[in-house]
């Protein structure tokens, strides 16, 4: 019962990934060639209501949240090279299978083949980067 | 009644998607003080999933206090089926003309549906193409410490340079990708 609010939360992430189309390969394909103003009018309009809701939320920083715990604006953390060069290896891979983790999520729920070929992909490389992580520039 | 039933059925335009993944942005942080993003599961999963032998230390950590997570990702998973299955869109997918040109171009066919059959069907060529590529969304989400969601949205939206830097990387290394690889892909096997 405590979960379902994230329950909630994650069904309509999933729900808009497929229904934006953002899990399309044609639509990832036809973004990475700026064939159409689909994707990017996504990834704007969300981030720009995710910084007002953000605005909002500091204003009411420190006071609690469902779960009780205090309100805050989440970071990230240090680290230089990892995001470029993380980015970098992420991009490689999207530009080909057309999907990121999200919707990789959501397709599988569909029960697609690619995705789920995918999502075992997924897995061995965030195994292969865990055991290898030391190595890496940070 | 039928207007609400046509709305779940058809697809949504950029400027209903995108609001709602925004709002997740300032939701998540009401529910639990979380951060949005999706790519932590893949962690967790391989936290749940290691052998007591094996004992890599970057999975050895208590994943049951990420259930909330967890819980997110199956919701995901959910909502795919909800929105892919029992309200799929029975319409082709609306793309460009100049994109419909291009995938006639590469021989990629556009059967019905909005992933390209021969890359999501069951091949050996289409599931070791999308295994070798997940492996690398993978490795190069667990390196960036988040994907899309994570540093596109939510790091965009909190003004980190982090996730400037890792947006950068990654839509260069998907340009890299769309525009050097995957036009050459076979796509003639079935």
């Amino acid at each position: 019962m405590r979960y379902l609010p994230y329950l909630i939360a994650g069904t309509l992430f999933g729900f808009t990934m497929i229904k934006s189309e953002a899990a399309s390969w044609y639509r990832i394909m036809e973004m990475f060639y700026f064939q159409s103003f689909h994707m990017y009018g996504i990834m704007m309009s969300a981030i720009v209501t995710a910084f007002i809701g953000i605005q909002v939320m500091k204003r009411l920083a420190g006071r609690s949240s469902l779960e009780g715990s205090p309100m805050q604006i989440p970071s990230k953390g240090p680290g230089r090279y990892k995001f470029i060069l993380g980015g970098l290896i992420f991009g490689l891979g999207w530009g080909v299978i057309g999907l990121c983790p999200g919707p990789i999520f959501a397709l599988v729920g569909m029960g697609s083949i690619g995705a789920i070929a995918a999502l075992a992909g997924a897995l061995h490389g965030t195994w292969l980067y865990g055991v290898v992580r030391n190595r890496l520039p940070k | 009644m039928e207007t609400l039933l046509n709305w779940l059925y058809a697809p949504w335009p950029w400027y209903v998607a995108g609001p709602i993944i925004g709002l997740l942005v300032p939701v998540m942080i009401w529910i639990g003080n979380r951060s949005f993003g999706i790519s932590q599961n893949l962690e967790h999963l391989c936290a749940i999933t290691q052998p007591k032998a094996v004992g890599v230390e970057f999975f050895t950590y208590d994943w049951r206090e990420h259930t909330w997570s967890l819980t997110f990702a199956l919701g995901a998973v959910l909502g795919g089926f909800l929105a892919g299955v029992v309200f799929a869109n029975p319409d082709p997918i609306n793309l460009s003309v100049a994109a419909l040109t291009m995938f006639s171009y590469w021989n990629v066919p556009i059967a019905g549906g909005f992933l390209p059959p021969v890359l999501f069907g069951f091949y050996w060529q289409s599931i070791l193409i999308m295994f070798i590529g997940g492996v690398f969304v993978g490795f190069g989400t667990r390196y960036a410490s988040g994907c899309t969601s994570g540093h596109a949205i939510t790091g965009l939206a909190t003004l980190q340079p982090q996730s400037l830097m890792a947006v950068v990387g990654l839509f260069a290394g998907g340009l890299l990708a769309a525009h050097f690889i995957t036009p050459y892909l076979p796509y003639s096997f079935p």
